[in-house]
């Protein structure tokens, strides 16, 4: 009884898995998001520390400084999120 | 072990309106337009009065905090009077269908149906703008009210002279006419994806960490998923609230026209 159960589990992550790691959609995947991501993260941190720069040596422009910042975040947060959509498609369509 | 049921890209079939097929998504639509229009009666119930109650005041307090916050980045009162009610309300809109998505029930009640084939079961409430129809149709409304907010402001031609300038006249103002149009064309699909990559994100980031730990750890991404619908409202709102105010002030070439023809431009 046991025997068929786990022949049962075993005959359906084979099917699951693909054969090699190249022909596997998660490979891509992945790859898609690395790849798109690191350039928004390197940009937002970018934005966050010239932000903070200019609050920091004009105090009383902060309000304004703020919200180009979060403005300027989403934008760059925008691209990261098409790569997201990308591998998403990928991944289950 | 079990399996993990992903959200799917698009949104479920919960029922039919004759032809019409109703889905999850705009059930939650209808029921985030019921919770704003109980909110509007519900203030218009105070009549206004000169002394106001709390309730009056909160909702005086909210609109009056938005106005400035608007009025700071478009500093002209009287544009800002004009496009307050479009942005204003986008926001209240995708602020609220945001926050329905993390109640308790939306993504969990289900009802069996026939999906892509086979019987699987099918959550009645999913988040609003985890549809990319709703997100498309909000990009669509906030892009075409632009365009329309500049014909309206500064006359067809004048608008139009943007996007279209003489190439025998001016090449390279014609080519960038041309990319102002694709940017035209490409900020629609922006507004609609950046809305709907975050708030689906947040949905499969959900699912997952319910998944592996039940107890505790969903706490820090609930409060994740609070923030980041309420940054992805004010964003939308706040970059409509930009092109308006770009779309309505006159177009600079018309001055530098001006400069080296010597002729009035109207």
């Amino acid at each position: 009884m046991f025997d068929i159960a786990y022949a049962a589990e075993a005959a359906s992550e084979a099917a699951a898995s693909s054969v090699s790691l190249f022909t596997d959609r998660n490979l891509y995947v992945s790859i898609t998001m690395f790849a798109g991501a690191a350039m928004p993260a390197l940009s937002i941190g970018w934005i966050g520390s010239k932000s903070v720069e200019a609050i920091g040596r004009n105090p009383e422009a902060a309000a304004k400084i703020q919200t180009a910042m979060v403005l300027s975040v989403a934008f760059a947060e925008a691209i990261a999120i098409y790569s997201l959509v990308v591998s998403l498609i990928i991944k289950f369509v | 072990m079990a399996a993990i049921t992903a959200p799917t890209l698009a949104s479920e079939t919960v029922g039919h309106i004759g032809v019409f097929e109703l889905r999850n998504t705009m059930v939650m639509a209808w029921l985030a337009v019921g919770v704003l229009i109980l909110l509007a009666l519900a203030t218009w119930r105070t009549k206004y009065k000169k002394v106001p109650g709390r309730f009056q005041c909160f909702m005086e307090m909210l609109v009056e905090g938005f106005f400035d916050f608007f009025q700071s980045i478009v500093q002209d009162r009287k544009q800002t009077r004009r496009f307050f009610p479009l942005v204003a309300t986008i926001f209240i809109f995708l602020l609220t269908a945001n926050w329905m998505g993390i109640l308790p029930g939306v993504g969990s009640i289900t009802i069996e149906g026939i999906e892509e084939g086979h019987l699987t079961k099918i959550p009645i409430f999913r988040s609003m703008n985890a549809d990319v129809n709703m997100t498309l149709a909000v990009a669509l409304i906030s892009v075409i009210a632009t365009q329309l907010f500049g014909i309206a402001v500064l006359g067809v031609f004048p608008y139009a002279s943007k996007f279209f300038m003489a190439p025998w006249r001016d090449p390279i103002g014609s080519f960038v006419g041309i990319l102002e149009f694709v940017a035209e064309c490409a900020k629609i699909i922006s507004f609609s994806f950046r809305l709907f990559g975050n708030i689906f994100a947040g949905e499969v980031l959900l699912v997952v960490i319910s998944f592996l730990i039940p107890y505790l750890a969903p706490l820090p991404f609930l409060g994740l998923e609070l923030f980041v619908g309420f940054i992805q409202a004010l964003v939308f709102a706040l970059l409509t609230l930009v092109f308006l105010k770009m779309a309505v002030t006159a177009h600079a070439h018309a001055e530098h026209e001006v400069l080296h023809h010597g002729r009035a431009v109207h």
